[in-house]
């Protein structure tokens, strides 16, 4: 758990995902962090981050709104702290760690970079646990599409050519095998040829 | 050209990783890769598209990428530690100038028009005079001072933004606010008030006066003919590392170059970029500012000018160190370095005019005798000598008080 002063670190979350954001949040409210605001929306992020002030801005890399931050590097009128990257050039495998999980931390100047370390580590790990995830559900979702193309592939068969069920499915094996192409492939091309020459 | 390309090929073609930023002037380096201008030059070009150029400057750091489509200031600020500093950016060849517009929301044209009608509709330089008038007006009156955006700090967007509201005696630092706003954000932030007037990329301000959100009062073409815009940025020490590859680089990038300036290719490109994976924004928008025929919009008159984005022709591809001191002229006007450095020195390492010159040496593409050029046709009539950089900005009425140029004047005798 963090000292007392590091847990009221005010940490913002800008994560357009409404899940990655959720699950980012739980993680650093596990870790002790109490002060944590999270943000879907950066239509007004500089006001955002003018009221709220934050030591620490936590931002998905695939959020355009990351060059917005860019902008507060510099002490102006409309930034009251100015805020530095978390790792720097010194830090590379840091900084590599960091894009490969997705995310970009930006602190206010001066903060120690020891204090904001376990905020980083713990967003990382949540990135990471939503990419894989994100990766596990897509390949469920692929799946899904494939068994349905194989099957409408095996009626378009079992229809035309009169076949039952097993023998489609094996024509479509065997065609796939000599070819050396995947069962998905091979019904997907059938689906699509089927699909011009009815119209 | 089969000659030098060939000659560097004969094996496979080599990968090359790049970042791009979905905008128009990414062309050169879609139209390499689609077009296959890549593989007849040994080098094949692997194309990583973006969503802000904080993630093109990281990921070009740590190697995800060898070299990307980037703002001609990002090198420069690289190598003055400026936001997150990184190893030295080098820029062996532009990709384009000009391309960008300055678009203004349909409330604020309103209130420009009434202001003063002739100096809104003559539009370019003028039209900054009726958003004076308006500045001053809102002031007066107490009401909220107006809001611009622009898409990056580092950016010509902010300098020419900045030299135009300057120009007509606006102080951008305080008598306007001035925000970074996500070119893919710039229309929705035109429609919902969240800005008054934004400078961006094209397509995005055809974008808003296509879905009736904006009027394009200046483009970058009417402020400075032939002005900096974009550049190939590389790690020098990749660079270093591959030098023949990178000559083999640059030739596939101005093969491509030049063909995107034959007049009868823009549409060809306006089709491959309007492809999902590389602009993703409809032919038809796209073909207005890549053939030089705009809309406008509002009651401003539609142009034909063929400069609105240019890739090859009149040295374009060139890397000119004026362009570069005059970047630097800006970054120490409106306070971004404040510490004072050899600015000739600088641009020397970072605006490599002599890779450009001995990449393009066996190809016959035209190279200027001088690595820096005079700039008359600027920003009405000023000019700018890159023989006298730290006098033309002393002599800037507008400017942040943030650098000390007495201490600069010492490096830069």
């Amino acid at each position: 758990m963090p000292s007392n002063s590091d847990s009221s670190l005010k940490i913002l979350v800008i994560d357009e995902n409404p899940i990655r954001r959720a699950i980012i949040e739980s993680g650093l409210a596990e870790a002790g962090f109490t002060a944590v605001t999270v943000l879907a929306n950066t239509t007004r992020l500089i006001d955002h981050i003018y009221k709220l002030d934050p030591d620490v801005v936590l931002i998905d890399l695939e959020n355009p709104s990351r060059d917005v931050l860019e902008q507060m590097f510099q002490v102006s009128r409309i930034v009251r702290r100015p805020i530095a990257m978390f790792v720097d050039k010194s830090d590379k495998s840091e900084i590599e760690a960091a894009i490969e999980a997705g995310v970009s931390a930006y602190i206010v100047d001066g903060l120690k970079k020891e204090r904001v370390k376990p905020i980083l580590e713990t967003t990382m790990t949540r990135f990471r646990a939503f990419a894989r995830l994100q990766a596990e559900l897509d390949e469920v979702k692929g799946a899904l599409k494939e068994r349905k193309i194989v099957e409408k592939a095996k009626g378009i068969l079992m229809k035309r050519r009169g076949l039952d069920e097993d023998k489609a499915y094996e024509l479509l094996r065997k065609t796939a095998m000599s070819q050396g192409k995947r069962i998905a492939d091979v019904a997907h091309a059938l689906v699509s040829s089927a699909d011009l020459l009815e119209d | 050209m089969a000659d030098a390309a060939m000659g560097a090929a004969g094996a496979k073609p080599r990968e090359v990783h790049v970042g791009f930023m979905p905008l128009t002037d990414c062309a050169p380096l879609v139209v390499a890769s689609e077009l296959g201008f890549d593989r007849s030059h040994g080098v094949k070009l692997v194309l990583h598209r973006e969503v802000s150029w904080a993630n093109i400057r990281d990921k070009l750091a740590v190697g995800n990428f060898d070299c990307a489509h980037m703002l001609a200031p990002m090198p420069i600020a690289a190598a003055l530690g400026l936001g997150r500093a990184s190893d030295l950016i080098v820029a062996p060849m532009a990709l384009s100038l000009n391309g960008n517009a300055i678009t203004v929301s349909l409330r604020l044209y309103e209130e420009m028009l009434a202001a003063d009608e002739a100096a809104t509709r003559a539009g370019g330089m003028s039209a900054a005079r009726a958003v004076a008038r308006v500045v001053r007006a809102r002031q007066q009156q107490g009401r909220e001072p107006l809001t611009f955006g622009m898409v990056y700090p580092f950016s010509c967007h902010n300098y020419d933004l900045r030299y135009w509201l300057a120009a007509a005696g606006i102080d951008p630092d305080n008598d306007v606010n001035l925000i970074v706003v996500p070119p893919p954000l710039s229309v929705d932030a035109l429609k919902i008030g969240r800005v008054d007037g934004v400078c961006v990329g094209q397509p995005w301000n055809s974008v808003a006066v296509a879905e009736g959100e904006g009027v394009i009062v200046a483009t970058k073409s009417e402020l400075w003919a032939m002005s900096p815009e974009k550049v190939l940025g590389v790690r020098e020490d990749w660079v270093e590392k591959n030098p023949s590859l990178l000559s083999d680089l640059v030739r596939a990038l101005v093969a491509a170059c030049r063909w995107l300036d034959e007049p009868e290719n823009r549409r060809e490109a306006a089709r491959i970029l309007a492809q999902p994976r590389y602009v993703g924004i409809a032919e038809q928008v796209l073909l207005g500012p890549l053939t030089g025929a705009l809309v406008r919009g509002g009651r401003q008159a539609d142009v034909l000018d063929p400069d609105l984005v240019v890739f090859h022709r009149g040295y374009a591809n060139f890397p000119w160190r004026s362009h570069a001191l005059w970047m630097l002229t800006q970054m120490i006007r409106w306070g971004q370095v404040r510490e004072p450095f050899d600015l000739k020195a600088l641009t020397e390492r970072v605006f490599r005019t002599d890779l450009y010159r001995e990449a393009v040496a066996a190809l016959g593409v035209p190279v200027p005798a001088e690595d820096a050029k005079r700039e008359s046709v600027f920003f009405g009539n000023e000019s700018f000598d890159p023989d006298a950089a730290l006098s033309y900005l002393r002599d800037l009425p507008i400017r942040s008080s943030g650098a000390d140029l007495s201490a600069f004047a010492s490096l830069n005798p």
